[in-house]
């Protein structure tokens, strides 16, 4: 992606604005496997950087550079299809730019603090200035202050855009979904003594963002590149997009109610979780059916030979498919129901999940934009897949499935052991930390783990790469 | 740009509105809901501990009464009981200072950062034990090894000695770093645990502490 600051064959400056944000991006999520790694080692070894660089805050910068990076990749996908979508120059780009430098200096700064100050005294201080300790949401008052005013500016120069410019299906959903993911940002931004009052607000920011607003995004964006990359006609892609808002939000609002079940809220969220949690799978399956089917249908139906445009991007897409009925859907279904949730609730069930899921859901959509960007950046009509490509999707897909596979099988061995055996108390906890098939499961946690920075390190070494040199062989054809 | 539809189902039209009033209608319920269990967690107050009125989350000053954690055969899981008084680090605590200590033991347990390690309801990292009911798990009680272990008569004191000094009482391999606890702030934070053991938690975790290997916590 360096090479594209020299190459620069972006028609619109809104291309060049998604770009920068797809360059940080790219970092952080090789800051989050690094600090993934540092977190797997202490299951095992538990001395490894012990009160140097501990398992919570190794941990904090793990998922903190995953929310940033994904919400980096989202902003800068946003840039990056909105001259396309509207037909015109997005309005503001020129404060967009200024909105991205103080953003990143505000996330260096907020790292640095994580990194180096890590944690304060018991006073309201310490939540203004170096962390929040509400796990995804740690980054300090100030920075939630400033992430709220740069969204207020992303916002305006989205709305202002598609106002003024065509406005299309896709743009529609994009805006409103937008302005819900941005206004929920603000449920997680007060302190309050109150334990589960806390996390009832928590959990609005954080699962009407990751099971509601961001999947809408994510079918918004798979929209688009369906139809840059295949073809495909406009009125089947967004019939299916409507559908699926539909689908999304009529379970994924809904769904909340299985955060409600153990924190200090009536029981009727057992039905009200249940019921729509358990439906929540439905439109995964939709999205699933809808890339494959239009992939099968619709390749080059507005004209033309069906060829894919962007095959890594694509190949990238085809595994958001998977990834997301996978990692959301099945292992996400498999501990919803209150009746296993009890047993489950709070142990390394919940972390195989959450990784397959950030990662099948998100992860893999967010890369492909990646390679959307890195097309445009070199002015690429066909862009092909690597020998770099093709490693870098295997060994990240096949690390991340290991790893969640391991994950399952430790988290069985936690929830036998210490819930079921054991009730849940503190010396329960310990015998199943220390179950033999818990620590091997740990173990392939860790070499699976391994086997994704290979992986991180072909992805790095073909999006540096693959925009030059295919543009350079269409150049020596033509 | 859009095609004459051969059937409603084939409307963008028509999906689009659906998506409207699906959206529309799961919102509208989510923030109806959301009052109602505003109400019923908000915090209770003194007065509802001294009339025996049992409040999902109750006030601070809970930290003065005894509390277990039962089974309830008509809710048909274990429910936390408030019991008769007890004195909490040697006193009672008034309604300002329960609250003061409270807020002390909140804020701090989210600048030590506790939630990515532990988890608190359930939430939070998966490397140390939950919390949720921690004020009354066996380990602590005084059949369990930690109050022994820390040369303290009660497990108030127990449990702040071990806050201020963790890595001097390796229990277990892993271990829970030093995090420059003070003492007013280790104290505040065995406030903020016994409160948090109070809240009705439908019953998790299920069959707290009365399997093998863990005495009954009572």
């Amino acid at each position: 992606m360096v090479n594209s600051i020299k190459t620069n064959e972006f028609k619109y400056e809104s291309e060049k604005l998604g770009m920068m944000y797809f360059r940080v991006a790219a970092v952080l999520l090789g800051a989050q496997l690094l600090m993934g790694l540092i977190a797997a080692i202490q299951f095992l070894y538990p001395n490894f950087l012990f009160e140097i660089f501990d398992f919570s805050v190794a941990r904090m910068v793990h998922i903190n550079a995953l929310v940033v990076w994904m919400l980096y990749a989202m902003i800068g996908s946003v840039y990056l299809l909105l001259p396309s979508e509207t037909g015109i120059e997005t309005i503001g780009v020129g404060i967009g730019k200024l909105l991205f430098w103080i953003l990143t200096a505000a996330v260096t700064v907020v790292v640095l603090v994580y990194i180096f100050v890590q944690i304060g005294a018991g006073t309201e201080a310490s939540i203004w200035f170096i962390n929040e300790g509400r796990e995804y949401l740690e980054a300090p008052r100030w920075a939630d202050i400033g992430i709220v005013v740069v969204v207020l500016g992303f916002l305006f120069n989205v709305y202002a855009t598609a106002i003024k410019g065509e406005r299309t299906g896709v743009m529609t959903v994009m805006m409103a979904n937008l302005l819900a993911l941005a206004g929920l940002y603000l449920a997680g931004m007060f302190f309050t003594d109150n334990i589960t009052v806390d996390q009832y607000w928590w959990w609005w920011v954080i699962h009407l963002w990751v099971e509601a607003t961001w999947e809408v995004y994510v079918a918004t964006i798979a929209a688009w590149a369906l139809m840059q990359i295949i073809g495909a006609r406009r009125q089947i892609v967004e019939m299916w997009l409507w559908i699926e808002v539909a689908m999304l939000f009529g379970s994924g609002i809904l769904g909340l109610g299985h955060h409600y079940f153990w924190i200090g809220t009536p029981e009727y969220w057992w039905e009200i979780g249940a019921l729509f949690s358990a439906l929540e799978p439905v439109p995964l399956v939709a999205m699933f059916v809808h890339v494959l089917y239009d992939w099968g249908k619709e390749s080059g139906s507005q004209g033309g030979k069906a060829t894919l445009a962007n095959s890594p991007a694509f190949a990238w897409i085809t595994a958001n498919a998977f990834g997301n009925f996978l990692g959301a859907g099945v292992w996400g279904f498999f501990h919803t129901l209150p009746q296993v949730n009890i047993y489950t609730h709070g142990t390394q069930f919940t972390s195989s999940h959450g990784h397959l899921a950030f990662w099948g859901a998100y992860a893999t959509i967010l890369i492909g934009m990646f390679y959307m960007g890195i097309q445009r950046a070199h002015g690429v009509k066909k862009m092909q897949m690597t020998f770099s490509t093709k490693m870098a999707f295997a060994l990240l897909n096949i690390g991340m499935l290991g790893m969640t596979v391991a994950l399952l099988i430790s988290g069985y061995g936690q929830v036998l052991i210490e819930r079921a055996q054991m009730g849940a108390t503190w010396e329960g906890f310990f015998v199943s930390q220390n179950a033999t098939w818990f620590l091997q499961g740990m173990g392939w946690r860790l070499v699976m783990g391994a086997v994704m920075l290979v992986g991180f390190i072909y992805l790095v070494l073909d999006i540096l790469t693959i925009g030059k040199n295919a543009k350079l062989k269409e150049v020596a054809k033509a | 740009m859009e095609e004459r539809p051969t059937s409603v189902w084939s409307s963008n039209r028509f999906w689009q509105r659906s998506a409207a009033w699906v959206t529309g209608f799961s919102a509208m319920l989510l923030i109806w809901l959301t009052f109602d269990t505003g109400a019923q967690i908000a915090m209770g107050t003194d007065a509802d501990l001294q009339n025996g009125v049992t409040k999902r989350v109750p006030a601070p000053t809970v930290i003065n009464y005894k509390i277990t954690y039962e089974m309830s055969d008509r809710r048909g899981h274990e429910v936390p009981i408030i019991g008769e008084k007890e004195p909490f680090f040697g006193k009672e605590w008034s309604v300002e200072e329960a609250a003061d200590l409270l807020h002390l033991g909140k804020l701090t347990s989210q600048s030590k950062n506790c939630m990515n390690c532990h988890t608190l309801l359930g939430n939070g990292a998966y490397y140390a034990p939950d919390l949720t009911k921690a004020w009354l798990d066996p380990a602590w009680s005084e059949e369990g090894p930690y109050l022994g272990m820390t040369g303290k008569e009660t497990k108030e004191e127990a449990m702040a000695e071990f806050l201020m000094h963790p890595s001097t009482y390796p229990t277990h391999a892993r271990m829970m770093p030093d995090l420059q606890i003070t003492e007013d702030e280790a104290i505040g934070l065995v406030a903020f645990l016994k409160h948090m053991s109070s809240i009705d938690t439908n019953g998790f975790p299920r069959n707290f502490g009365r399997m093998q290997g863990a005495i009954h916590g009572k």
